[in-house]
C-alpha cells in the first residue's frame, strides 16, 4: 500500500530537515533511555537491600509479647468482693512471665496446613556468652530444626564453612556467625563453652559458620539444635518461643500476619511492621527515580513542542499552499501532528534500546567487592513493564507536545499568509 | 449553448476594525463555462481580494457564490477545501511551490490528494501537463531550484492536474521578466483555445487585451466590462 498523501507530505518534511529532527528525537531518546536505566538500577538497588535485610527476617514472625497484667494485685483479689473499696496499686513491677508459645506444636502443624504457608521454623532463642579461652562474647543463640531454618533463610548458600545438615550429625554442634567465629578464633571442631545469664553452662562443637551479609547477625548469632537450647535453658522438649514464617508470596504477609494473630491468639508480626525502613527506602528510592525521569521525559517533550512550533511558523507559506489545493484543517494537523509521532515513537524505540544496554552495561560491571557483600555486579533489574510503561509515556509526550503546534497550524488562515 | 460555471450575487465585503473597510461593493457577475475574463482596475482596488473570495479560500462575505452549479456560500471549511481541489485551480502571485518537493510531486500532490486515479496515471498526466508547459525536462529537479519562469510554469501545471472547473490566476506575470511574461500569456491564451475557463487578475492591459472579457473595477464596484461573454 502507498502512503496517503498527508503521510508522504509528512514524512518528505521530516526527512528534509533531518537535523532538526534527530535533534528533537535525541530528546526523547535520552529521556526514556534515562529512564530506562534509571528505573532498572534502581528496582534493582530496591530488590537488593530488601533481600539482604530480609535474609534474616521472616516473612512473618509468632510470638509471645510479653504482656504484663497490672489489673491485678494480690490486695485486689483480696478484697475483690467489695465494691465500695477502691484499690490503687502505685508503681507496681511486672510479674514473672513465660515467653513461651503455650500449644506450638498444634499451632506448627496448623500452619503448614496453610496453603499460603512455604516454610515454619519454630525457634526457641536466649541470650549467652560465648567462651573460647579467655575471651567472652555475648550473642544470641538459637535454638531451631535446622532443616526448617536453612530453607528459611536459604542457610545453605550462606555457609561459610561446614553444611547445616552437620548440626543434626554432631552431638552438641554448633553453626557460628562467621564474624563471631572470627572474634572468638574458633574453626571447625573447635569447642565452645556457653553461659545463659541465669549461670547454666554447657559446651558445644563448632560445626560449620555461616554469613548473612549484617555485621548484627553475622557477629552474635550462633545457631543449635532446639534441644540445645532447651536443655541449656532446663525447659521441656515443647518450650518454643517463637514460630517463624516463610510465604509463597512475601506481598501477603501482612494481611496473613492478623489472620494468624487472631487464629492463634498470639503475636503476629509481619516483615514490613518489623523493619519500616526497607519500605521508606524503596518508596524514597522509587520517588526520587520517578521525579527524575518523568522530568527528563517532560524535558523531552517540550524539546519537541518548541521545535514544531518554529517548524510551523517557517512553514506558514506551505501551509497556505496545501490550503488553496484543497487539503482541509484536519489534513495539516495529521501531517504535523504524525512529524511528532514519528520523532516520538522513533525516540522512544532507541531510548529504549540504549537504556537497555545501559542497564545491561550495568550489570556486567563487578561490584566492589567486601566480606559481606554476596553481589558480583552492580543489581540491575529488566522487566518489561518498564520498558512499556517508557515507550507509553515518551510517545504521549511528544503527542501532548504535537498537539497544540498542529492544531496552530491546522487554523492557519491561507489568505492572511497568501497576500504576504 | 451557454453553460455558467461561476454566478456571484450581490458580494459585499468588509475588513472589520476600528474603521470598518468596506472594500467589495455589491459584485455581481457571472462567467461562462469556456471564457476567458481578466480583472483589472488599480492597485488597492479590491481585485486580490475579490478572487480571494471566488476561490472560496476567503468566507467571511455577504451575498452568494456558486460555482458550477455548487452554492458554495456557507458550506464548511471541510467541504470547502473538498470543492477547492475538485474545481478550482489556483495561480498566485509568487510561485508557491512546496520547496521540499520535486517539480513532478509539485504537480501530483492535488491529484493525490482528489484520490481518484492511480499514482501511475497521476504521474502521466502530471508529465503530460509539463510537456505542455515545455518544461518536462525539469520534472525531477527539486522546485526550489528553479527560475521563476519555470515556477510559475509548473505551479500552472499544478493548478490544471485536477482538470478543474475554472483556473484563477491572481498577477501571474507580477514577478516575471519581460520574456517570461510572454511565455506565461502565451500559455494562458493556449490553455483558453483549448476550453479551460481561465479568471485573471492583471496589471497588464497587453495581456488583458488578449481575453474574451475584461471586467474593470474601481474602489470595490465593477465599473466596466469590455467584451462580449462568449456564447
Ligand atoms: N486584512 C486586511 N485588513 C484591512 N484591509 C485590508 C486587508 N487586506 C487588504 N486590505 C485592503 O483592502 C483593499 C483591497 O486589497 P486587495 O489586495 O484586494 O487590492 P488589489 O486590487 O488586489 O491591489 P493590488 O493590485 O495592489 O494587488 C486594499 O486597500 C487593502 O489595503
Ligand atoms: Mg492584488
Amino acid at each position: 500500500m502507498k502512503p496517503s498523501v498527508n503521510m508522504l507530505i509528512a514524512g518528505t518534511q521530516l526527512w528534509a530537515r533531518k537535523r532538526q529532527s534527530f535533534i528533537a528525537m535525541l530528546g526523547v531518546l535520552f529521556g526514556i533511555a534515562m529512564f530506562i536505566f534509571m528505573i532498572s538500577f534502581m528496582k534493582g538497588v530496591n530488590n537488593y537491600i530488601q533481600d539482604t535485610m530480609l535474609a534474616s527476617i521472616p516473612d512473618i514472625h509468632i510470638y509471645n509479647d510479653i504482656r504484663t497484667d497490672y489489673a491485678s494485685s494480690v490486695t485486689g483479689d483480696w478484697l475483690r468482693n467489695d465494691p465500695a473499696k477502691m484499690i490503687v496499686v502505685h508503681h507496681p513491677r511486672p510479674e514473672k512471665v513465660r515467653l513461651n508459645l503455650k500449644n506450638a506444636d498444634a499451632i506448627i502443624s496448623d500452619l503448614r496446613q496453610q496453603s499460603e504457608v512455604n516454610v515454619v521454623s519454630p525457634l526457641l532463642s536466649t541470650q549467652v556468652f560465648f567462651n573460647y579461652g579467655s575471651v567472652q562474647l555475648n550473642g544470641i543463640l538459637d535454638g531451631v530444626n535446622i532443616i526448617e531454618e536453612a530453607r528459611l533463610f536459604g542457610l545453605h548458600d550462606r555457609m561459610m564453612t561446614g553444611r547445616p545438615e552437620d548440626l543434626l550429625t554432631t552431638d552438641k554442634g554448633i553453626l557460628l556467625g562467621q564474624g563471631l567465629a572470627d572474634k572468638l578464633n574458633v574453626r571447625r571442631g573447635d569447642l565452645v563453652t556457653l553461659a545463659t545469664p541465669e549461670g547454666t553452662s554447657m559446651r558445644f562443637r563448632v560445626v560449620g559458620t555461616f554469613a548473612f551479609g549484617l555485621s548484627t547477625v553475622d557477629n552474635t548469632k550462633a545457631y543449635v539444635s532446639l534441644s540445645g537450647v532447651q536443655q541449656l535453658l532446663a525447659k521441656n522438649h515443647d518450650y518454643i518461643t517463637d514460630i517463624r514464617i516463610k510465604l509463597r508470596n512475601i506481598n501477603n504477609a501482612k494481611g496473613l500476619a492478623i489472620f494468624f494473630g487472631k487464629r492463634y491468639g498470639y503475636k503476629a508480626e509481619d516483615w514490613e511492621s518489623t523493619n519500616p525502613s526497607i519500605k521508606t527506602g524503596n518508596l524514597i528510592r522509587d520517588t526520587l527515580t520517578w521525579v527524575v525521569s518523568l522530568t527528563l521525559l517532560t524535558v523531552a517533550g517540550f524539546g519537541i513542542y518548541n521545535i514544531m512550533n518554529m517548524v510551523i511558523a517557517s512553514k506558514m507559506k506551505d501551509i497556505a499552499i496545501l490550503k488553496a489545493q484543497g487539503f482541509d484543517g484536519r489534513d495539516i494537523r495529521t501531517i504535523f501532528l504524525s512529524q511528532s509521532l514519528v520523532i516520538g515513537v522513533l525516540g522512544a524505540g532507541l531510548g529504549l534500546l540504549l537504556g537497555f544496554l545501559l542497564s545491561y552495561g550495568l550489570s556486567k560491571v563487578p561490584f566492589p567487592q567486601t566480606e559481606f557483600t554476596f553481589m558480583k555486579f552492580f543489581p540491575v533489574v529488566f522487566e518489561s513493564r518498564y520498558y512499556f510503561f517508557g515507550a507509553g509515556f515518551g510517545i504521549l509526550t511528544t503527542f501532548l507536545a504535537g498537539v497544540l503546534p498542529a492544531r496552530k497550524a491546522a487554523r492557519v488562515d491561507p489568505v492572511t499568509i497568501l497576500r504576504g | 449553448m451557454k453553460e455558467t460555471i461561476l454566478e456571484v450575487a450581490h458580494l459585499n465585503k468588509s475588513f472589520p476594525g476600528p474603521e470598518p473597510f468596506h472594500v467589495l461593493k455589491d459584485i455581481s457577475l457571472s462567467v461562462q463555462k469556456g471564457e476567458f475574463i481578466t480583472i483589472i482596475g488599480k492597485s488597492g482596488c479590491g481585485k486580490s481580494t475579490l478572487l480571494y473570495l471566488l476561490s472560496t479560500l476567503d468566507t467571511a462575505y455577504e451575498g452568494t457564490i456558486t460555482i458550477n452549479g455548487t452554492r458554495v456560500t456557507g458550506l464548511k471549511e471541510h467541504d470547502l477545501a473538498k470543492f477547492r481541489n475538485e474545481h478550482i485551480g489556483f495561480v498566485f502571485q509568487f510561485h508557491f511551490l512546496l520547496p521540499e518537493f520535486t517539480v513532478l510531486q509539485n504537480i501530483m500532490i492535488p491529484a493525490m490528494k482528489l484520490g481518484q486515479l492511480s499514482r501511475e496515471a497521476i504521474e502521466y498526466n502530471a508529465m503530460e501537463k509539463l510537456t505542455q508547459m515545455g518544461i518536462r525536462d525539469i520534472a525531477l529537479k527539486p522546485s526550489g531550484k528553479l527560475s521563476g519562469g519555470q515556477q510559475q510554469r509548473v505551479a500552472i501545471a499544478r493548478a490544471l492536474i485536477n482538470n478543474p472547473g475554472i483556473i484563477m490566476a491572481d498577477e501571474p506575470t507580477g514577478n516575471l521578466d519581460s520574456a517570461n511574461t510572454q511565455v506565461i500569456f502565451n500559455i494562458f491564451q493556449e490553455l483558453s483555445r483549448q476550453g479551460n475557463t481561465i479568471l485573471a487578475v492583471t496589471h497588464d492591459r497587453d495581456f488583458a487585451g488578449r481575453s474574451d472579457r475584461i471586467i474593470e473595477m474601481m474602489d470595490g464596484r465593477i465599473t466596466n466590462t469590455h467584451g462580449v461573454p462568449v456564447t
